[in-house]
């Protein structure tokens, strides 16, 4: 009997203790979103208190931080090249991701429907550095003999191509927000006489509205941080672009093509760092957006 | 009786355009995958042979063939999942086998929600801050799968969650009640059901790794290193970053060899991918209930 | 008599809404306590609460006491102990998605048994009782699931007997049973009453009748009678919400 009740506890604790080490690994991943603040804090942390000035940083379009003559770290035109690039991008991917999804959704048999995944699967694991491959080697030529202008590699070319890559996305967190409406919404509206297209625009969309919203805003997300791809499209020139096809640079491309040359620790080094600071600042204030309109407030 | 006013003809019409012209938004979603594919092969193929895919790369990268490179998206891919595996399922399993429903929980489920948005970029950033420099790794491979291996930590642990959660709430009540624990529960009848799902998770994250550029980009990856890594905290070549290398860094490079080194990165990955389906589709011809 | 659980001033909170409230009861060995009372009386949540499988529910708050054998049953921080001393039978069947022959077998291999031919034992005798032996004993490797739902709760019953427990409760199980099996099972828990305490929350007035030594009638999370059967089958002076629902005047 004693034995029996010492290997009870014995398993008893062991169990706690493989409990408790899973536990961890769950709130290991706020330990390592807080700890990709604080590395990236700590390298930027100099430029910031020394160099960083607010108005210089966010209203100067002056990036010469490897300058002989006069240093300057205004990142204003690589935020416009991210925001034209990011809003141009959406502007084609939005609308057609969502109504691909209520395509998918609403109008597919099941058996098209689950084609149709696989295919956005593989087109979501065509991986960023082909697509600006692409961007190079297709778009380019292609942007180039329909306009006639002398280099392809431009905000335009850049935004297809990340329309392109956050299309995947966009329609499967649309799908799932149409999938996520309760069938008895579909099946009640029908008995009234509605027909499927009535159904999606008075019934769906209403009662969906949260949810590809959040599609939409995690497209945005995803085509702000793209990195190699963009790198790859936009053609290297800090400047506020004016039309769709001047070159441009955004943020994410600028600490990719930089910080390979930059002295580690320098001044450039850290001022990239703190690029890199921004980035995540807004990524976190769009994720967290999304997430607000998926769950809303009740859900803790 | 029944025959359709003239009013529910003519919104029948209207749905079937409206169908036809959704239809026709979807279709193109067909052609880039397609037309990449084809393409590549076209302008690929004739560079492909055994001597490009086993050979080292030789002057200046400009001929020779890229095993260097598909070695290291080997190593890198074989280690970062090594990494993320054990720590995302266990994270997936305290979600939805443990957690309450409380504050907590609430935020480590923005974090993963924030830490899938986190750009490639910022975990370079991240990875040559912490894992390079902090934990002086100096740039290797571990220090790039450290990195991958965080990056692929969500998506994980997201697809685990799904399958996790796929197993009816019934079956853990019903062994609950015959006095099997919590973690009895979990390895009995929790993970053999969701296993599939696991799996196929986990290779789609396989074929996200594989493809990555920029979070490996300052951490661990050469441009140019015709012999292969001896051990972790060598640096290697990546299929992905020699593909960016030859097609924008350096001149001269024979035309056919990017598109090659694209067809071999795209096919590794699709081929992967079709894997990952397939797994899907066996398993659930199978389904237990 | 010997007293297997007693229950003091047990009351339950869901999310702040009461679901019993200050209930005191003793069950005594080897005796069937009925437990009757209308849909969402607090019936099911009694049971929850002898085997704790009411820790699982997040919002639940539990104040006052079980005693099982005179022990608290929420002393422990771990209950698996105490789920193997009681069977549970839920209203509606789960099969665990493995064969028949692992289904009845998983509480004692979760148990550490790992003798085949204790094992093999264990199953026959425990789908003999649940009446369910001649019907699955060809098939004993077919997935549980693939069984009718009639089936599948013999199954649970048989695994609820499996690991041998002290007291079996069983919460409404012959709503997907045939009456002939419903028969067959009320004749085995008469005769299982020998060797254990039965607990039977049931819907059917006249299984109480029938099965029952002492039935009992909730309402609202209160205790309103408790009485012999005779008693409480006959005319005797009762609470008059309990003499309409016996009646079938409501509920």
């Amino acid at each position: 009997m004693r034995n029996k009740l010492s290997t009870y506890f014995h398993r008893i604790f062991s169990e706690r203790r493989l409990e408790l080490l899973i536990e961890a690994c769950g709130v290991s991943c706020i330990i390592f979103i807080l700890a990709i603040f604080v590395f990236i804090l700590k390298e930027a942390y100099p430029f910031l208190v020394s160099k960083f000035s607010f108005s210089e940083f966010f209203f100067s379009t002056e990036w010469h931080p490897a300058s002989v003559v006069k240093i300057r770290y205004g990142t204003l035109a690589l935020l416009t090249g991210t925001l034209f690039v990011t809003g141009l991008s959406m502007l084609m991917a939005v609308p057609l991701g969502l109504a691909c999804a209520f395509y998918i959704s609403e109008f597919c048999s099941p058996k098209m429907r689950e084609f149709y995944k696989i295919v956005i699967e593989f087109l979501a694991a065509i991986p960023s550095v082909v697509w600006g491959f692409v961007a190079i080697m297709i778009v380019n030529p292609l942007l180039i003999k329909i306009f006639n202008i002398p280099v392809g590699l431009n905000i335009l070319n850049a935004s297809i191509i990340l329309a392109l890559m956050s299309l995947p996305l966009i329609i499967s967190i649309g799908e799932d927000a149409l999938r996520a409406v309760p069938e008895t919404y579909r099946e009640a509206a029908e008995a009234m006489g509605a027909t499927r297209w009535e159904v999606a625009t008075k019934v769906l969309v209403p009662a969906a509205k949260n949810g590809l919203m959040a599609a939409a805003l995690l497209g945005v997300g995803r085509a702000l941080g793209e990195t190699m791809a963009v790198l790859m499209a936009t053609g290297h020139a800090i400047q506020i672009p004016h039309s769709l096809f001047d070159p441009g640079r955004t943020l994410t491309a600028t600490i990719a093509a930089e910080l390979g040359e930059s002295p580690k620790g320098g001044e450039h080094y850290q001022a990239l760092f703190a690029i890199g600071l921004l980035l995540f600042l807004v990524s976190f204030t769009v994720n967290l957006t999304a997430d607000y309109f998926i769950r809303g407030k009740k859900n803790v | 009786m029944f025959s359709a006013s003239e009013h529910l003809i003519e919104r029948q019409k209207k749905e079937l355009r409206y169908k036809r012209l959704l239809g026709l938004i979807s279709l193109p979603l067909f052609f880039p995958t397609i037309l990449i594919m084809v393409w590549l092969w076209m302008k690929g193929s004739p560079a492909l042979s055994w001597d490009f895919i086993t050979m080292d790369p030789i002057h200046g990268m400009k001929a020779g063939g890229i095993f260097p490179a598909i070695f290291g998206t080997f190593c890198l891919v074989f280690l970062s999942i090594l990494i993320t595996c054990p720590l995302a399922v266990t994270a997936a399993i305290y979600l939805s086998e443990y957690a309450p429903h409380n504050i907590w929980t609430r935020i480590i489920r923005l974090a993963i929600l924030n830490l899938a948005g986190v750009p490639s970029i910022v975990h370079a950033l991240f990875g040559l801050g912490a894992f390079v420099l902090f934990f002086n790794m100096g740039t290797s491979i571990l220090a790039a799968s450290c990195t991958l291996a965080i990056m692929n930590l969500p998506v994980l642990i997201t697809s685990t969650l799904e399958s996790l959660k796929s197993v009816p709430q019934a079956y853990r009540e019903a062994s609950w009640n015959v006095g099997a624990s919590r973690l009895q529960t979990i390895q009995h009848i929790v993970l053999p059901n969701s296993l599939s799902g696991i799996l196929t998770g986990l290779i789609f994250s396989v074929a996200r790794s594989a493809g990555e550029t920029a979070a490996i980009l300052f951490t661990g990856v050469a441009f140019y290193l015709p012999f292969l890594p001896k051990s972790v905290f060598d640096q290697c070549m990546s299929l992905s970053m020699h593909l960016f290398t030859i097609s924008t860094q350096v001149v001269g490079v024979p035309e056919a060899y990017p598109y090659a080194t694209a067809l071999v990165l795209v096919g590794l990955i699709l081929g992967v991918n079709f894997v990952a389906v397939g797994i899907r589709f066996y398993f659930r011809t199978r389904k237990k209930w | 008599m010997n007293k297997k659980v007693e229950i003091k001033n047990l009351s339950v909170t869901y999310d702040g809404h009461t679901v019993l409230d200050n209930l005191t009861l003793d069950i005594y060995k080897n005796e069937i306590l009925t437990i009757i009372g209308p849909a969402n009386s607090g019936k099911s949540t009694l049971l929850k609460c002898m085997n704790r499988m009411i820790d699982f529910a997040d919002d639940a708050k539990v104040k006052g006491q079980i005693l099982v054998d005179g022990v608290n049953i929420y002393k422990h921080r771990d209950a698996t102990m105490l789920r193997r001393k009681i069977g549970m039978v839920s209203p509606l069947p789960v099969g665990l998605p493995m064969s028949i022959r692992e289904n009845v077998t998983y509480a004692p291999r979760m148990a550490g048994v790992r003798n085949k031919v204790e094992l093999e034992e264990i199953l026959e005798d425990c789908l003999r009782k649940a009446a369910l032996w001649d019907e699955v004993k060809d098939r004993l490797d077919t997935l549980a699931t693939k069984l009718s739902g009639g089936q599948q709760q013999r199954l649970t019953i048989a695994r609820a007997l499996s690991h041998k427990p002290e007291i079996l409760c069983l919460d409404e199980f012959s709503i997907a049973i045939d009456p002939v099996t419903t028969m067959k099972i009320e004749q085995v828990l008469a005769t299982l009453k020998k060797d254990l305490t039965i607990v039977l929350v049931t819907n059917v007035i006249n299984q109480a009748k029938r099965l029952g030594d002492r039935t009992a009638m909730i309402l609202n999370g209160v205790l309103l009678d408790l009485s012999e059967n005779k008693k409480m089958f006959s005319n005797a002076p009762k609470d008059i919400r309990t003499q309409n629902y016996i009646e079938g005047l409501f509920g």
